[in-house]
């Protein structure tokens, strides 16, 4: 897209956002957030149908739309601009990211189509009770016997984990450490021995499970021990569309809060027209539309390929993540009394940047990322 | 001249220039060549040492000048400034008296804005300029006046009538700064250069005929003064060509000669930005960067740093598809500070106990020491912090502006700071 989004880009996200304005206004993330399954299943077979964004970044080959991260990323900000609760980030980007990066050419046409339809909903489990992503923290290991594999042990923060059809798993090859002896596998949600609970969680919009395997068979995907540089590939990209989709809901945040303040009057004037308000807002301006850029340089660097992309998609999550943060803070304290309460959605905003500062990675460890990878 | 194609315009400079190029002339001489053949300035109307090129066409020809490497009209400091405000508001006397010693760079000059008692707020300033008979009698003292000590004019804001509100009683003159009334000082900063000047009027002398614009239009004509500024930004472009380092001839001595008196004043200001090109380097090389406290100090100023640059090429390539601007081509002065604060905190951090020294005996020979002393400007200089922030969110985000108290009524009654 060369640094600015092209036309084509603008005309999708206007598609994107007047989808998301008709099904998935504050009182539908209401509604939905509060059920068990963290979806309405009606707006999610027509955000598959109708604009076909489970398989948006699925090559055509496989029943997709054939795009990149970039067009990934714009649907991922308007997601998080109206809080859509939807499997998307869970299966569509994250699920269907390591099926991609890592599944054999087999593994693909078997799931890829269903996933793009939207008809099959994946996750993906990877953090153990640590709550650690990378390939170094991962324990659970995958024992085989007469070619059948089976897994025992306990994944968390799996998200959607506990209403999805298809489970993938990331285990290691017994004995292996770090890098070594990662692995991908498949099982279904209702496999024998899995047992899996929804956690109570600050983000209802966003609902993680845990998940125990009890010697629970499962199908390798790809080959086994050959995993890591699929599961790193898997985890920049979304950490990539993580920040994109924060930064939709600090956007969002951030109009909502001048708003406020130029309806809200006390001491005979709108409080935006104090200097303590204003200032504020021209800070949030600046890091909200910096932290935006990073995130659009990071989908930028992603559908190159280019070779700083660990280093930016680092830079990009840790940005979003306190931006998202301080954004969500601001707009409560803008908002006086009435941000403290159930009432007001700016908390709906809070809890969803609270959760994503720390899901997939702490912004501290983030940056440490960036700086071990920073070439330049 | 719309039909003009770039091309054609770009050989007939470079003709021109084989003609009459000649290294071994003096450099006012070269330049007197340039004002009469319009090349030197050729955005400017063709009466007035132009050729009334458009922007595109006029930036052309001056690199038709550089890669020629010849030298092209004087062109450092406030002199860009005058000649632009002059050419929208000046007599054609003043025209005629002016523009050309601007052209050859015999003339320098100098603006005399802000004053100790009016920073922010320009509009509140008190020097005085009094009519009699034919001059204007001035008295007040100027601030932070790059290059005062070397210029031979001054761009003057006075205040004219004390009776009406503050924005309209100010007026616009030339000021001869050589004159016997008119006293320079160097103001050392706190990082021990003298950029800037204090300058004292004393019953200093304005002919009547220099008042620029109207009596009382002083704001106005300021404002053109104040929006080349900020579109020439900080003067730090590279002054005199390229042709200035490689070639020999008198004309290039005389060149260097000008080139080291205009760039003195901003040879600190690379450190005034922070410096966030060495962060990552400085961390790496000493051993810092192994500090988990330290990295993520170093990792912050990182990411301000090149997330503050990826917006400005955002939003330079969203004006060049000719979208409507948006909220991020605003940001970069209120960036900026950010980010020197940033990497001045990271550099601190990584130099350590070192952090106190300066000179030979602070890291990287003083350079550490000069950005640490030098970052404090940068959210002050031009517009502070605080001015950025209202003009973001009056004109950005359209919040509603304070209200005033001192725009309406006679000057006179406006609270204002005593000055000695």
């Amino acid at each position: 897209m060369r640094h600015c989004f092209t036309d084509e880009h603008e005309q999708f996200r206007e598609f994107v956002r007047k989808f998301m304005s008709t099904n998935s206004d504050a009182i539908a993330v209401r509604r939905v957030m509060e059920t068990e399954a963290g979806y309405d299943a009606d707006v999610w077979g027509n955000l598959s149908e109708s604009l076909g964004l489970p398989g948006v970044h699925i090559p055509e080959k496989f029943g997709g739309q054939g795009f990149g991260p970039v067009e990934l990323c714009i649907a991922l900000e308007e997601m998080g601009r109206s809080l859509l609760c939807a499997p998307f980030f869970g299966s569509s980007v994250m699920a269907t990211t390591a099926i991609l990066n890592a599944g054999s050419i087999s593994d693909k046409e078997k799931l890829l189509p269903d996933l793009a339809a939207g008809k099959l909903v994946a996750s993906l489990a990877i953090a153990e009770e640590s709550g650690q992503w990378e390939a170094s923290d991962i324990e659970m290991t995958a024992i085989e016997a007469g070619g059948t594999y089976r897994l025992s042990g306990e994944k968390k923060f799996v998200l959607d984990g506990h209403s999805s059809d298809l489970i993938v798993v990331v285990a290691r090859v017994p004995g292996s450490s770090g890098e070594d002896g990662i692995s991908f596998f498949t099982v279904k949600g209702d496999a024998a021995g899995l047992g899996r609970r929804l956690l109570n969680t600050i983000d209802e919009t966003r609902k993680l499970a845990v998940l125990q395997f009890d010697s629970v068979e499962a199908t390798p995907l790809g080959e086994v021990g050959a995993g890591s540089k699929a599961l790193e590939k898997t985890l920049v990209l979304s950490y990539v569309a993580l920040a994109n989709e924060m930064m939709g809901g600090a956007q969002k945040l951030l109009e909502s809060a001048i708003e406020y303040a130029q309806m809200r009057v006390q001491f005979g004037r709108a409080i935006g027209s104090f200097q303590s308000m204003k200032h504020k807002f021209a800070d949030l301006l600046m890091d909200v539309e910096l932290a935006k850029t990073t995130a659009y340089y990071a989908a930028e660097a992603a559908e190159d390929e280019a070779d700083d992309l660990v280093a930016v998609a680092s830079m990009a999550k840790a940005y979003a993540s306190d931006t998202y943060y301080k954004v969500a803070a601001a707009c409560i304290q803008v908002h006086g009394g009435i941000g403290f309460t159930w009432e007001n959605d700016t908390h709906l905003y809070f809890k969803r940047a609270k959760s994503s500062e720390v899901f997939l990675g702490t912004p501290a460890l983030h940056r440490d990322r960036l700086i071990t990878n920073w070439n330049a | 001249m719309t039909d003009v194609s770039e091309e054609s315009i770009r050989s007939e400079v470079k003709a021109w220039l084989e003609e009459n190029w000649n290294a071994d002339l003096g450099l006012v001489e070269w330049r007197s060549l340039l004002a009469e053949s319009g090349w030197g300035t050729p955005s400017w109307p063709k009466q007035w040492y132009g050729r009334g090129l458009s922007a595109k066409l006029s930036s052309a020809v001056l690199d038709e000048i550089r890669q020629f490497g010849a030298i092209g009209a004087a062109d450092s400091g406030v002199r860009m400034l005058a000649s632009a405000t002059l050419m929208e508001h000046a007599t054609d006397y003043q025209k005629d008296k002016l523009l050309h010693r601007i052209i050859t760079g015999e003339d320098s000059w100098c603006q005399l804005f802000s004053e100790p008692g009016s920073g922010s707020d320009l509009a509140g300033l008190t020097t005085r300029a009094d009519l009699d008979g034919d001059n204007w009698i001035i008295n007040g003292q100027k601030v932070w006046t790059t290059s005062a000590h070397h210029a031979n004019y001054g761009l003057l804001l006075a205040r004219t009538d004390w009776d009406v509100p503050k924005h309209q009683g100010i007026s616009y003159f030339v000021l001869d700064v050589t004159q016997p009334g008119v006293e320079v000082r160097p103001l050392r900063q706190m990082n021990g250069h003298a950029s800037f000047n204090e300058v004292f009027m004393t019953d200093a002398v304005v002919p009547a005929n220099m008042l620029v614009g109207k009596l009382n239009g002083g704001w106005q004509v300021g404002m053109t003064t104040l929006s080349h500024e900020r579109r020439l930004a900080d003067g730090l472009r590279p002054i005199g060509g390229s042709g200035a380092k490689k070639a020999k001839g008198k004309i290039f001595s005389e060149l260097a000669a000008e080139v080291k008196v205009a760039q003195e004043p901003y040879r600190w200001y690379p450190q005034r930005a922070g410096r966030p090109d060495l962060t990552v380097s400085r961390a790496r090389d000493t051993g810092a960067l192994e500090d988990p406290v330290i990295r993520q100090e170093v990792a912050k100023a990182l990411t301000i740093h090149q997330a503050s640059q990826w917006t400005a090429r955002r939003a330079r390539q969203a004006q060049r598809l000719g979208r409507p601007p948006g909220p991020e081509g605003s940001l970069g002065k209120l960036a900026a500070s950010n980010v020197a604060r940033a990497a001045a905190l990271a550099h601190t951090l990584t130099s350590g106990a070192d952090s106190m020294l300066k000179g030979e005996d602070g890291p990287k020979d003083g350079i550490i020491a000069e950005i640490l002393l030098s970052v404090p400007a940068v959210s002050i200089a031009g517009g502070t912090d605080e001015i950025q922030r209202n003009i973001i969110s009056e004109r950005v985000l359209g919040l509603p502006k304070e209200p005033r108290t001192d725009a309406d009524g006679p000057f006179k009654d406006v609270p204002r700071n005593i000055v000695k």
